[in-house]
């Protein structure tokens, strides 16, 4: 009842949300409505002949064993950039949580990362591990291993989760930190005075009351892998060596712009926004219950 | 009604001011390209030369980014309705472009229609030919072209007692194990655009085909076929070399060009046009060789092919556009302007008469590499193996054929495993491209 009493008039609501509307509109549904649409469709790069495939474009994507690659090479680098960024971040949370002299300054220079822009991010890593430039590849071939991830997709997958996991790591940090400054320190007081000690009183306190924060972090970054690893993958690898690095984002971009396949470019990207649609569903609809808020 | 009076005169003022000035008359030309450093100030200094040399036309130089960002910037603006008139597209763009009717305007047909005196006879054919249709009608306007050769740190051949340049593969081979053991043990030799020198050049250096239908060029139905017993002995010779890095792998692009001018790799097989950056950084005593060839072909070498970029000219202006466009490709033809292109970009002149001046005038006395390029493109008469490429998606082939390559380098797979990859998903990329090229 209160709640209507706020707006006097009917439409004010509605014009109040109408920009938000309109952004989502435009940048949003507007696209995907063409993306989906462009996905029916096989046409030259320039545009000059279209015909009406029905679901040819789909059906050869589901046909080329290297999709699935990408499918899985996808899930894989999320979760591992997930898993680590998330890891470290909380570490280091934790530890700047500790009333330390100058903690203002660790915090803020670990939120720095995330200023960064991702193709930056990769032109730091391939400064400090590039094969002949890198700073640390010579003393990783000092140490006798065979440092070369212009030709070995391991060290290549491996140089881009680092990449990616490192400059999430200063996002994830911020929030844990947040979520850690709010948690009572009566109740750390409390198990204290039990007997708890602090590793175990991180998991049986803060790790629980911290989980509405790691869940949101979760999501966030399997989404950020998903998509905003783009820029880290075209400065560092371009996909190489063979397909190794080759993502389902980096596969629209280089069938659609460098390929001029603009149908199944599309088409994958409908199914890249079911895929995520779907998982974030499930993450909300199985993990979410496993949250205490 | 005092402010609408107003407004009416305002307008047919600003439309009579419009009508008279001079300065609004010029019919502007958009010249989209991909050029940075100092090949940017080349083009600068073109548009300016010509936009001083008359009055009708003002050419408008844009930079848009690589290679392939400015093609995708093209494209794009041509789907919304505002293609520049001139667009920079590097040689593996052409089969895209070409497939384009209606998107662009061939040169020939540009050159009959505007009158403008256009002979095709004047150009070198080694370079025409990768522009023009099998008849000889120039599609696009050559601009920048290179080719590939050897280039050589000649100090470090000295100090590991090589006397004189290698010739041909085994030589290489020989003297760069020679170089790993004077010191050079992180690479022996290597090179830039791993597929364009080690499928593409040396299919047509060897008079061996790439694909069929002559590479392309007849026919949008070719077949790759690079999986010979050549490209494979090649790719197993690179693939045992990697092991110890006598060979090391350098990427797919030409990033790996340091390597060469920071004194890494004393051998390295690349684009001619890397001259200026050699010139500005290397500090060592260096030579153009060309490339080499395996002595047990016969008839080998053939010539080689161009890389580089040219221009095209887009579709749906105006005849007065037109006009303009045409006479600026006279302007660059001219020999004495080919000469000076030649001089400050390293690039090489697209006419018979500006190479000759550039000999009469003793140019490649001094700097003798730089007519190396020039020599194996008219090595001999061109081979329907060796005349050029045209294959669709070729950006994109290439990254597939580069991956394969990589997985043979690697060790994952045999060079024959990797070179039929490369042939299978290659000619499923092109059946895809003659779908949407045909209709």
């Amino acid at each position: 009842m209160q709640k209507q009493a706020i707006f006097q008039s009917k439409l004010l609501p509605y014009a109040l949300v109408a920009p938000q509307l309109a952004i989502v509109l435009i940048f949003f549904y507007w696209p995907a409505a063409q993306a989906v649409i462009q996905s029916f469709l096989l046409q030259d790069a320039f545009g000059l002949s279209t015909s009406f495939v029905w679901f040819e474009n789909y059906i050869e994507l589901l046909k080329d064993p290297a999709y699935f690659e990408a499918i899985v090479r996808t899930f894989f680098f999320s979760f591992a950039i997930a898993i680590l960024s998330l890891s470290f971040a909380l570490l280091l949370a934790v530890m700047a949580d500790k009333p330390l002299r100058g903690s203002t300054l660790y915090r803020t220079l670990l939120i720095w990362p995330y200023a960064v822009a991702p193709p930056v991010v990769g032109v730091l890593w391939i400064f400090m591990l590039h094969p002949s430039l890198g700073v640390l590849s010579r003393y990783l071939r000092a140490g006798g291993i065979d440092w070369n991830p212009l030709l070995d997709g391991n060290q290549a997958a491996l140089l881009v989760i680092l990449a990616a996991a490192w400059k999430q790591i200063s996002y994830n940090f911020l929030f844990f930190l947040a979520g850690l400054q709010s948690i009572p320190k009566s109740v750390l007081e409390a198990a204290a005075i039990d007997g708890a000690r602090p590793m175990r009183r991180f998991w049986t306190v803060t790790f629980p009351l911290l989980s509405p924060t790691i869940f949101f972090l979760l999501v966030v970054n399997i989404v950020y892998a998903f998509f905003d690893t783009f820029g880290i993958i075209d400065t560092m690898t371009r996909g190489g060596p063979g397909t190794s690095t080759v993502t389902l984002v980096y596969k629209v971009y280089t069938d659609g712009l460098l390929g001029g396949n603009l149908g199944s470019s599309a088409a994958q990207s409908v199914i890249l926004m079911v895929l995520v649609i779907v998982l974030t569903g499930i993450q909300f609809r199985f993990v979410e219950r496993k949250v205490t808020y | 009604m005092a402010l609408r009076h107003f407004g009416a005169a305002a307008a047919v003022a600003v439309t009579f001011g419009m009508a008279a000035s001079p300065a609004l008359a010029v019919t502007e030309i958009q010249w989209w390209h991909a050029m940075t450093g100092a090949n940017n100030d080349v083009i600068v200094k073109l548009a300016n030369d010509f936009n001083a040399s008359q009055s009708d036309y003002k050419v408008v130089p844009t930079y848009k980014g690589s290679y392939p960002d400015t093609m995708n910037a093209g494209i794009a603006a041509f789907r919304a309705g505002n293609a520049p008139h001139i667009m920079q597209v590097f040689e593996v763009g052409t089969a895209t472009m070409m497939a384009a009717t209606g998107a662009v305007k061939p040169v020939y047909k540009l050159m009959a229609e505007t009158g403008e005196k256009f002979d095709p006879k004047a150009y070198l054919p080694a370079i025409t030919g990768y522009y023009s249709t099998s008849k000889g009608e120039m599609l696009s306007f050559p601009f920048n072209s290179s080719s590939t050769v050897t280039w050589i740190n000649l100090d470090a051949l000295k100090k590991a007692g090589i006397a004189e340049p290698p010739k041909t593969w085994p030589e290489v081979f020989e003297d760069a194990k020679k170089l790993k053991a004077a010191g050079y043990t992180t690479c022996g030799f290597s090179g830039s655009w791993v597929t364009w020198v080690n499928l593409e050049q040396l299919s047509a250096w060897h008079n061996v085909p790439l694909s069929t239908k002559a590479n392309g060029l007849d026919g949008f139905d070719t077949v790759l076929e690079f999986n010979g017993p050549l490209q494979v002995k090649h790719l197993e010779n690179l693939v045992e070399l990697q092991k110890d890095k006598t060979y090391d792998y350098a990427g797919r692009t030409n990033t790996g060009e340091g390597r060469f001018t920071s004194g890494e790799c004393p051998i390295y097989l690349s684009s001619s046009s890397l001259f200026a950056n050699i010139k500005a950084q290397a500090k060592f005593a260096f030579t153009a060789a060309p490339m080499p060839y395996y002595p047990d072909v016969k008839g080998a070498p053939q010539n080689s092919i161009i890389g580089g970029a040219s221009l095209w000219i887009m579709g749906g202006k105006s005849a007065d556009e037109y006009k303009g466009v045409a006479k600026f490709l006279t302007f660059l033809s001219d020999t004495d302007r080919q000469v000076y292109i030649h001089k400050a970009s390293g690039y090489l002149p697209i006419t018979k008469a500006a190479y000759e001046k550039a000999k009469a005038e003793g140019f490649y006395k001094d700097q003798p590499y730089l007519e190396t390029p020039l020599l194996e493109l008219t090595n001999k008469e061109p081979t329907e193996n060796s005349r050029g490429l045209r294959l669709g998606n070729m950006v994109q082939l290439r990254d597939v054929w580069s991956e394969e390559i990589e997985q043979a380098l690697a060790g994952k797979k045999t060079a024959k495993q990797a070179l039929d990859a490369a042939v299978e998903r290659g000619n499923t990329m092109l059946r895809q491209f003659e779908k949407t090229a045909v209709k």
